[in-house]
């Protein structure tokens, strides 16, 4: 009786056991095509996590990871004490916040006046056209940049002599306090069309209803917009709205890279840049992932309060 | 609907105003682009009189002949090519397997694994991690360094299997009972069916494939035999404009020659047209593939 009641449970487990192999062989063509795969990602994404380790040491590459030296904090402490570091922190928020903010609006009314045209052929010429700078590099569209702001012959430098609002060529490039919005307006150049796909087709989404019963009740135009279709890609508003804040802090370094020049680089240096700068052309590879983790940990704060004041106004999350 | 209410003032001085604005839109998003070719196609000597809009003023090949003489960029071109090409089709094939696999519902490690390539979309280990990374595999100053870390985007396989989950499921089952494998239900079924959503990401992949050069200035700055195009177009960018002189040294004699202006403009187009030649025949998938994201998300 003993030996029974404890025998049907192991029997249980080796048969579930061998259920689960079975089942395995049975699917052995769906673990081929997916474990190099999973391989895959875990020394490409999940090994580098590790590599935050190299933070804490003083290391040297010659070395294995756990043979390093220790140092605790010693980088962190450093770059704390950088003044260079705050710079690069204030130009990196200052101009996520403004491609945040433009980057959002402007597609949106965009997408706006797109939606209230008429004529077919012209609107799908103006969203072809719109769409064609997404798709060249950041290195082409830093050429075109530099050729139209150019001080000889560059477009806007004759447009605005023509116009007469300047009587001077404007040295854009040479001047830090325009670096920002040089920036924030080629993004904008590149991609107002492109993101402004999401918010047309939301409001081709919104019922057709909606506006037939507004017109019967004698709303015009604007009221329809407004009241409308704007509350209807309210949602898909939001959503991208709190995931790019995430992003805030990582906008990346490409524009900043190729548009930058050393007469502006108070203003052009992003923290992606300096981590680059000290990481890899000076070896500091412990200061640099430093950097990285500080950088990783501001994003997360941010993603966090804005998904709090989201809450707070909202009663939702996204998150 | 809207022909019930006849048309006010207020409404026709709207619609000119949309009209006026989205010209002046297409105008400042194609000038650049036009002026650029024009350039290109000029004589070098006479575009430094300047005033070029959007049409050559002396029509010439010269810039074209002089650049494709530069042994960097025709390197760099077929690298970017061969990247392109290699790195599209093995990225197609390599997210669309992956979805598949986690989209079905009966797969044993499909929640681990699901969960394990979610995870990687919120955080990564950075620049300096991820160089030392490479360093540690090898793979800097190889050619594989453009292929191999780059085989999967998370993603595109997500997107690829909102997609599948989005086709009738009977489908697999009914090949199953006709004795099909696992293997031959994603070859012959659900492969050819995902097209529209294969083709949208093929699109992303080649584009990002095609306009990186991070990862040549990163990986293979030293390698010239590893360039890409936009890494040169980068390299001939940077150099006018700080002042140092573009490395190679035939490139030097060509632009003391023709002008560094006409040669900038050339390469540019060299580099822009082949990706803008590929796009407005996949434009009705893309704008597909991003509202069926944009739902999902």
């Amino acid at each position: 009786m003993k030996s029974l009641t404890a025998a049907t449970p192991e029997a249980g487990s080796t048969l579930k056991r061998n259920r689960f192999w079975i089942k395995a062989f049975q699917q052995r063509y769906l673990y081929m095509m997916s474990l190099p795969f999973v391989v895959w990602i875990f020394v490409f994404s999940y090994v580098p996590i590790w590599g935050w380790l190299t933070a804490f040491q003083n290391y040297k590459p010659k070395d294995s990871i756990l043979d390093q030296e220790w140092v605790g904090f010693d980088n962190f402490i450093e770059l704390f004490q950088d003044e260079r570091f705050y710079l690069v922190l204030r130009n990196t928020l200052a101009m996520s916040t403004m491609g945040l903010l433009v980057g959002f609006t402007v597609p949106v009314i965009f997408a706006l006046l797109l939606n209230e045209m008429k004529g077919q052929f012209f609107k799908r010429s103006v969203q072809t056209i719109s769409y064609l700078p997404h798709f060249v590099s950041w290195v082409v569209v830093a050429g075109l940049v530099y050729k139209m702001l150019s001080t000889d012959g560059g477009a806007v430098n004759q447009l605005l002599m023509w116009l007469n609002i300047i009587d001077q060529p404007i040295q854009f490039m040479a001047k830090g306090n325009l670096f920002w919005g040089i920036v924030t307006a080629s993004d904008l150049w590149k991609e107002v069309g492109w993101n402004s796909i999401i918010f047309l087709a939301a409001m081709a989404g919104i019922d057709p209803e909606l506006y037939e019963a507004s017109t019967v009740d004698g709303a015009g135009r604007f009221r329809k917009m407004w009241h409308i279709t704007l509350p209807g890609i309210r949602t898909t508003f939001m959503v991208l709205f709190i995931l790019s804040i995430g992003h805030l802090i990582s906008i990346g370094f490409e524009k900043q890279f190729l548009l930058g020049n050393p007469l502006v680089s108070d203003y052009s240096e992003v923290s992606d840049l300096y981590a680059l700068k000290y990481g890899i052309q000076m070896s500091r590879y412990s200061y640099g992932t430093a950097i990285g983790i500080v950088n990783s940990i501001v994003s997360i704060l941010l993603v966090f309060i804005a998904n709090g004041i989201y809450k707070r106004v909202t009663k939702e999350t996204v998150i | 609907m809207q022909g019930v209410v006849q048309k006010n003032i207020g409404d026709k001085i709207f619609d000119l105003f949309i009209y006026v604005f989205m010209t002046v839109v297409a105008i400042v998003t194609l000038y650049p682009f036009l002026n650029v070719l024009a350039i290109s196609f000029n004589d070098s000597v006479d575009t430094v009189r300047g005033g070029l809009t959007i049409y050559p003023r002396e029509f010439t090949l010269k810039n074209y002949e002089t650049i494709f003489g530069f042994e960097g960029l025709v390197t760099g071109f077929k690298n970017s090519v061969i990247r392109t090409v290699v790195g599209t089709a093995i990225g197609v094939v390599a997210a669309s397997m992956m979805a598949y696999t986690l989209s079905r519902p009966d797969f044993q490690a499909r929640r681990w694994m699901s969960v394990m390539f979610a995870l990687t979309m919120y955080f990564s280990g950075g620049l300096i991690p991820g160089f030392l990374l490479m360093k540690h595999l090898g793979l800097i100053g190889t050619f594989s360094v453009y292929i191999i870390p780059a085989l999967l985007s998370v993603w595109n396989v997500f997107v690829i299997r909102s997609y599948i989950d989005g086709l009738p499921y009977a489908l697999q089952e009914s090949a199953k009972i006709d004795g099909a494998s696992d293997w031959t239900i994603f070859w012959r079924i659900i492969f050819p069916l995902c097209q529209p959503v294969l083709a949208t990401v093929a699109l992303f992949i080649a584009v990002g494939h095609w306009n990186s050069w991070f990862d040549t200035y990163l990986f293979n700055n030293r390698s010239p035999e590893n360039t890409t195009l936009q890494f040169e177009l980068m390299k001939v960018l940077l150099s006018t404009q700080t002042g140092s002189d573009y490395r190679d040294p035939n490139a030097q004699q060509a632009m003391a020659a023709v002008s560094p202006e006409s040669i900038k403009m050339a390469i540019t187009i060299v580099v822009t047209v082949p990706i803008l030649l590929v796009y407005p025949f996949l434009q009705k998938y893309f704008v597909k593939g991003m509202t069926l994201g944009a739902v999902k998300s």
